[in-house]
């Protein structure tokens, strides 16, 4: 299972919409990405709560299509 | 018992435990590894557990942790975070802050 790009960028996008995001297909297979999200919604929270805002704006898709998101999540 | 209590109940009663992909000698995926390497690095004393050999605790610790992989770290309790957020909290010393705020021994 694999997943594009622009899809997880769209999702993330929807998901923060203020957000600065960088995303990269880190082995060029459609399944191994990171990405870098900065947004004001981060603010107050955890490390462990603001993953779990992306992972929830992923709507399931992590840990399925998508199986590697390194993740670095920052206050805007 | 339910498996989200017998999960509670592993968390609960082992100072660390990490929910992995194989064995900390024998990591069956890259992300276990790397968490289970800092941890052997820093000679904190550990327990595992291999989702690999329980499809039920394996669902089951995603659904506890509200965390959709593994690996997962536990420390007294507390969930701390999966490989991106452990290995961050290695490089910028909060891990080791963590440890030694809970009164773990760790070589330093």
């Amino acid at each position: 299972m694999t997943i594009k790009q622009e899809e997880i960028e769209k999702l993330l996008k929807e998901g923060f919409p203020d957000a600065d995001i960088e995303i990269q297909d880190l082995a060029g297979d459609d399944n191994h990405f990171s990405a870098k999200i900065k947004s004001a919604s981060f603010k107050g929270k955890n490390r462990v709560q603001q993953h779990q805002m992306v992972y929830s704006a992923l709507k399931g898709k992590m840990g399925n299509e998508l199986h590697a998101l390194a993740l670095t999540t920052e206050e805007k | 018992m339910d498996i989200q209590d017998k999960i509670k109940e592993v968390v609960t009663n082992h100072e660390i435990v990490l929910f992995m992909k194989g064995t900390p000698d024998m990591p069956q995926c890259g992300f276990s590894m790397a968490v289970a390497n800092i941890l052997k690095f820093l000679e904190v004393k550990f327990d595992s557990i291999d989702v690999l050999s329980s499809e039920e605790i394996r669902n089951g610790i995603k659904v506890f942790s509200n965390w959709p992989t593994i690996p997962q770290l536990y420390i007294k309790g507390e969930f701390i975070g999966g490989c991106d957020i452990i290995k961050e909290m290695f490089e910028k010393k909060e891990l080791q802050n963590l440890l030694e705020n809970k009164n773990i021994k760790y070589k330093k």
